[in-house]
This record gives structure tokens, C-alpha cells and sequence, in this order.
């Protein structure tokens, strides 16, 4: 059973504190949606959970399946199952697509065996579910795509690398309606009762498609209100302001 | 789905492979020996050093005459100020001819022991054993051991260092020596007319083709030494060749100073490939003049890479002097912290229908400085020739930084030419991208660093690719980015 559980997380970047004390639990079948205005430490709390060396754990801990994460380096907890899509993807020039995916896929997967020409056929099958031509197999990550082409890419590897905990940080941010239809059609074929996702967004319009069961209103670095799918309405119709007067 | 695609990404996969097991310690060739030079001018250089140079190796009149000449032109030069600072070379301090020993000899065996070592060490033998058609090996001023196959030498090959060609073959010699690269060229090409010693010279004669490459080592041993071969190559009409030079040394804190002479010579219908890779230590300053005279529908190559060295100034060549010559120029710098790589090329394009192509890519870590200048010109009549240069530059951390000098002169309208740039980054963004996808830090640095040079990776031996994924994670592991 998957099972992710985060407990007083306090971290810092550049000296300054960022979390506080942060207690998150997810499991495998379920859907979060986390909210809170611009600057409440949505993306710090994806970065941390990563292992971004920027950010600096100063309390808490970090458990998937029972394994402390905290401590270990980022590619060990890709190897635990957590899975990041960043918000803005860094362009890598000269690393070409299919080597650095086939690359990762095999450390992430040592145990299956498929061939070059298998992952090939694998990978390309889903750039087009995701909208993308065959030709950005031979590119190099990110480097000249578009906005929404990051965001496709980073659904793509998700389904390629098939993480168990994914952590979707704004990646229905430029996209047009219909680029977020493929898209979100793509993350609910790849969900179930053993991934789990935490969507970090300020819009409906990815909820209205991939149904929260339950909502986080992160502020200030602390988890300020939780519920279900009411709150995330809610908040679309009266800001944040009315958490705030609590 | 293409299967290039499929093989380049194997390939890739072979190479992370490969670069797993490299640790990041202490580099092979920076060991240093106590050998002490049988011979030394001593400290400082004036016309009775040059004189005592000429009587050592009791030339003929006419190279004395070149070597006081040259002194002349030397001491009227002023230092470049144009480039990189220069102040650091201790003129007065360099002990400019040292002798290694008595003996130049074709067997190893016969080569003083501590020498011998040396080359070991560097697994010299070895490598002439399984790659090479001839081999030279240059200890401080002198060549100590020479050998060509002898298949070659029955087809009228010559490969030997430069002192012993003069006196085998004087005439050979004299019709080339200072011929591309006059002594009037610029101070340090006048330093080394006036000091040179040791060098290659190699001939291939007419329609003679070279299938094994020949490979000359210089190591330079002790401290505050100057290195001042001269080099000349030639391809006769119709032959080819691929000649590769390879130059390390121990670290200093007193500065030593190389500055060598290249010329090469592609006559009619012929091809010449020169590649060499230079690890000097970080105590020595590297200021080689290369250049290469390219006659009518010859082929002339490059292949650069310039890992080691405090400041390298050095931009090989081309004159394009008959109709389709061709010159390409592919050149690799790292400038390590603390280090200045000024580096580039040159194409000039005297006759119709010419062609280059120069491909410079560079690396730079922590406060080191890479300079692409370059310099392209193609004189009127010189109709429908072709340039195209590309700079590449791979940046780790945010204070490396990378510079391009490009100086065009184009006279004739028919010509075309392009330039093309890009800029790259190692930084912790990056690598933590490719680590959250599961690569281990070492994987993605190493994928960064192949995927700079990948359009080039056919080019250039792939232990230099090797080594230079070796230094990289060396100098990134001192600066505490590898965890």
C-alpha cells in the first residue's frame, strides 16, 4: 500500500523559513489538491520533497512505504517512487530526450529488461497521447519548447517512469483547453489505487477534471484549512481572505 | 523509428558505463620524477645561450643564422597585450635548453631508466605497440627515443624528431623549416627560432597513404623549464596522414613556458589529420603557433583539445592556397578554475572554390575563462568559397564565463559564410532535474558534458572524451557540488 507521510516539516531556503511544521498524509488511490495563495511555499514543499539541495530541512520527517526520505539525495527518492513535475522545467541543452528518459528509466526499473527498440515504440506511443510529434525523441530536454510543451513532457515522463507519488505543480499553467484535456485525460488513465497525486493549483478548471478528494490551503508555510472538493470552490469564489480571519 | 537514434543512445549508454568507475582522484600524469638534466643552459636567456644551444647540437650555419635572427626579432617584440595577461612568465627564470641525456635511440631499452618510467607511466610503449605506425617521445628539450614500422619506412616515410632530421636529411628540412610559420610571426614564434630544440619531422611521400596514426609525447619534468619544439609535417601530393601530439607535465609553483612551432604542409590531392591533446599542469604557460599551408584539393583537419595549462593562447591556421582546399578546425578547451583559455582558429581563404569549417566548443568551471577569437578571411578571387564557424560553450556554475572574438574579413561577394552560438549550463537546476528523474549526480554531469560534445564525439578519441569527464568531475568534486 502506498503511503506517503509527511510529519512537521519545516524547511528553510536561503536562510529564510518557508515551511512550518507541515503534516500531509497521501495514499495510494487518492487524489489532493493543494491551494494557497502566491508565495505560501506550494512549490518549496514540492522542491523539498524532492531533495532540491536549495532547500534546507530543518525539522520533520519524510516517510514512503515506511522509508525515511529525508537525507537522501533526489535520485534515491525517485527510486522510493516520488515524482515531481515541475512547475517550470529547466531546458538541458545537448541531453537528448531519449537517452536521458532510457537512462532514467533503467535505474528506476533495473528489473525489466526491454529493448532499445521496445522503448522506443513505448515512448513514442505516448508523446502522441500527450500531443507531441516523434521528432522531440532526437531533441534535448526542454531546450526550445514552448511552455506547454514542458508541461506535456513532464506528463510524459510520469507515464514513462510511472512514479507511485506525484506531485503536479501547476501543470495546468499554460496550457490552452484542449492541451489540458489530453493532458488530464493522460494523468487519470495512469491513476490508481497505487499512485497517488498532489496537485498544486489555483484553478478549477484541473479539478473540474481530476476530482479532488481532498483539499490543503497551505499559508505561510503552514497547512492553514484542509476539506474536500467545497473548499476548492469556495476559494475560487471568495479569494483566501476569509481563511486568513481565522 | 530511426535506428541512428537508436544506436547514438547505446552508445551513450556505453559511455555513462564507462565513466562510472572513474573516481575523482588524483590525476595519472601529474606524478613528477627527480630526473636532473644531463645538460642545462641555466637560468635566463641572451645571444650566448642561443650560440651555446647551436654548438651543442653543431648545426649547420644557416640554422645558427635563423637562431640569432629570431633572437633579434624576439627581444624587439613587445608582449602581446591583447589577450590574456601574460605578467606571470618569468623571463629571466626559465632555464630555456635542457638535455636530458645522450642517447636518442630506437629501442627503449637503451632510454635512461627514470625516462623510461616516465613514459610507462604514461603508457607511451604500450600504445605504439597497438596504434601507432611511429612513435617519438620528447623529454624536456630533446627527443630520447624514436621508431617508425618499417613497412613505412621502406615507402620513404621519415618520422624522427626535428634535430635528427636536419642532420639526415638537411635538404628535406630546409625546403619547409619557418616556410608557414616565419620567424617574423609573432614573439613567441620568434622565441622558439631562436631556442627550439626537439620537434618532430615527418614526411610522407607521394601517394603514400598512413592507415596507423604516429604520435610524438613531450613532457616537460622540472620546475620553471621552457619546452620549444618544432614541429613540421608533411603530406605530399596525393598521400595522407594522421599525426597526433600529446604534452603533459607536474605542477610547479615556479611557472614553465611552452611555445612550440606546428607546420604543416598539404600539397595536391592530399590529407592531413593533426590531433592533439594538451594536459599541461597548471603551472605552465602554453603558447604554440600552429598553422598549416593547404595546396589545391588538399584536405587539412584539426582536431584540438586543450584540457591543461595556467593561460593557452592558441589559434591553428589555414591557409587555403589552391583551388577546394579544404581546412575543418575542431577544438575542445577546459578552462579549470584559475586557468584562461584563449583559444580559436583561423581560416584564410586565398583561392577559389575553398571551404572551412570550424567547430570550437569550450568548458568552463568555477572563475575559469573561455575566449573563442577567431579570425576568417576570404580574399577577392577567392569565388564561392564556403566558412562556417560554431561556438559552443558549456558553463558549470553561475560564475564561470565564456567570451567569443570572432573577425571577419570577407573581400569576395561569391563567398558565404555563417556563424552559429550557444550556451550551456551545469548548474543545480539542471542537475537536479536529472536526478529527480533517478540519475545518480555523477550520470548527470556526465550526460551533460557527452551531450555537449556529442556532434563531435566521432571526432575525437574517446579517452579524451574520458579524461575530460575525469578533470570536469575532479575540479567539480573540489568545489563540492559532488556529493
Amino acid at each position: 500500500m502506498t503511503e506517503l507521510i509527511i510529519k512537521n516539516l519545516s524547511a528553510k531556503v536561503e536562510g529564510k523559513e518557508i515551511l512550518k511544521d507541515v503534516n500531509l498524509t497521501i495514499r495510494g488511490g487518492e487524489i489532493h489538491a493543494l491551494m494557497g495563495p502566491n508565495g505560501a511555499g506550494k512549490s518549496t514543499l514540492g522542491n523539498v520533497l524532492i531533495g532540491h539541495p536549495n532547500y534546507e530541512i530543518t525539522g520533520g520527517s519524510i516517510k514512503l512505504d515506511g522509508v525515511e526520505l529525508v537525507g537522501k539525495y533526489p535520485e534515491e527518492r525517485a527510486r522510493a517512487g516520488l515524482y515531481l513535475a515541475f512547475q517550470s522545467p529547466v531546458a538541458i541543452p545537448g541531453v537528448k530526450l531519449s537517452a536521458f528518459l532510457r537512462t532514467a528509466y533503467k535505474n528506476l526499473h533495473p528489473e525489466e529488461k526491454l529493448s532499445v527498440n521496445d522503448f522506443y515504440k513505448l515512448v513514442s506511443s505516448h508523446l502522441k497521447k500527450v500531443g507531441l510529434d516523434e521528432s522531440f525523441m532526437s531533441r534535448s530536454v526542454n531546450d526550445g519548447f514552448s511552455g506547454g510543451e514542458r508541461k506535456r513532457l513532464e506528463i510524459l515522463q510520469m507515464v514513462i517512469l510511472r512514479p507511485k507519488i506525484i506531485i503536479l505543480d501547476e501543470i495546468d499553467s499554460g496550457l490552452d483547453v484542449d492541451a489540458l484535456g489530453l493532458i488530464s485525460d493522460e494523468i487519470l488513465q495512469f491513476f490508481n489505487d497505487q499512485t497517488a497525486f498532489l496537485i498544486v493549483t489555483h484553478y478549477q478548471r484541473i479539478l473540474k477534471r481530476i476530482d479532488p478528494q481532498f483539499v490543503h490551503v497551505l499559508m505561510n508555510g503552514k497547512i492553514a484549512r484542509e476539506g474536500d472538493r467545497e473548499l476548492a470552490l469556495r476559494i475560487e469564489n471568495e479569494g483566501y481572505d476569509w481563511i486568513r480571519g481565522n | 523509428m530511426e535506428i541512428q537514434n537508436m544506436s547514438k543512445d547505446e552508445e551513450i549508454e556505453k559511455l555513462l558505463e564507462s565513466v562510472k568507475n572513474i573516481t575523482s582522484k588524483k590525476s595519472d600524469w601529474e606524478f613528477k620524477d627527480s630526473f636532473k638534466p644531463q645538460y642545462t643552459t641555466g637560468k635566463g636567456l641572451s645571444r650566448k645561450v642561443v650560440e651555446e644551444i647551436s654548438d651543442i647540437k653543431n648545426e649547420p650555419d644557416w640554422m645558427r643564422r635563423i637562431r640569432l635572427k629570431a633572437l633579434e626579432i624576439f627581444e624587439a617584440k613587445p608582449v602581446p597585450t591583447w589577450g590574456p595577461d601574460l605578467s606571470g612568465i618569468d623571463w629571466e627564470n626559465i632555464s630555456y635548453y635542457n638535455k636530458p641525456g645522450d642517447s636518442n635511440t630506437n629501442s627503449w631499452e637503451d632510454v635512461p631508466e627514470m625516462i623510461k618510467d616516465t613514459f610507462e607511466k604514461l603508457g607511451i610503449p604500450e600504445m605504439e605497440q597497438k596504434y601507432l605506425a611511429g612513435s617519438v617521445a620528447q623529454y624536456e628539450s630533446e627527443g630520447v627515443y624514436h621508431s617508425l614500422r618499417k613497412v613505412w619506412e621502406d615507402k620513404g616515410v621519415v618520422f624522427m624528431d626535428l634535430d635528427s632530421a636536419i642532420r639526415e636529411h638537411p635538404d628535406l628540412v630546409k625546403q619547409y623549416f619557418c616556410k608557414a610559420v616565419p620567424i617574423t610571426d609573432n614573439k613567441f614564434a620568434a622565441l622558439n627560432g631562436a631556442v627550439w630544440s626537439g620537434g618532430s619531422f615527418l614526411y610522407v611521400p607521394k601517394g603514400v597513404h598512413i592507415d596507423m596514426p604516429l604520435q610524438t609525447y613531450f613532457r616537460m619534468n622540472n620546475e620553471g623549464t621552457g619546452q620549444f619544439e618544432h614541429t613540421i609535417v608533411v603530406a605530399d601530393e596525393g598521400s595522407s596522414v594522421h599525426y597526433i601530439e600529446g604534452c603533459t607535465a607536474p605542477r610547479w609553483d615556479k611557472n614553465s613556458l611552452h611555445s612550440a612551432i606546428v607546420e604543416i604542409y598539404v600539397n595536391r590531392n592530399a590529407k592531413a589529420r593533426y590531433t592533439s591533446v594538451q594536459n599541461w599542469s597548471k603551472s605552465v604557460y602554453n603558447m604554440p603557433t600552429k598553422r598549416a599551408w593547404v595546396e589545391e584539393n588538399g584536405q587539412m583537419e584539426w582536431v584540438g583539445g586543450s584540457l591543461g595549462s595556467k593561460v593557452t593562447m592558441l589559434y591553428p591556421s589555414s591557409y587555403l592556397r589552391g583551388p577546394h582546399a579544404s581546412a575543418s578546425n575542431l577544438n575542445i578547451s577546459l578552462a579549470g578554475p584559475g586557468t584562461v583559455k584563449d583559444t580559436g582558429a583561423k581560416a584564410l581563404h586565398f583561392a577559389p572554390y575553398t571551404t572551412s569549417k570550424i567547430v570550437a566548443k569550450s568548458i568552463s568551471i568555477e572563475d575559469g575563462k573561455a575566449i573563442y577569437r577567431g579570425l576568417l578571411r576570404i580574399n577577392k578571387g577567392a569565388i564561392e568559397s564556403k566558412s562556417h564557424v560554431q561556438c559552443d560553450a558549456l558553463l558549470i556554475n553561475d560564475e564561470s564565463a565564456s567570451y567569443t572574438f570572432p573577425h571577419d574579413e570577407i573581400y569576395e561577394p561569391t563567398a558565404t559564410f555563417g556563424h552559429e552560438a550557444s550556451v550551456g549550463k551545469i548548474g543545480t537546476e539542471e542537475l537536479t532535474y536529472l536526478r529527480s528523474r533517478g540519475l545518480s549526480e555523477d550520470e548527470a554531469s556526465s550526460m551533460i558534458v557527452l551531450g555537449f560534445l556529442d556532434d563531435v564525439m566521432r571526432e575525437i578519441p574517446m579517452e579524451f572524451a574520458i579524461e575530460m569527464n575525469r578533470l570536469i568531475k575532479m575540479e567539480m568534486s573540489k568545489m563540492g557540488a559532488v556529493g
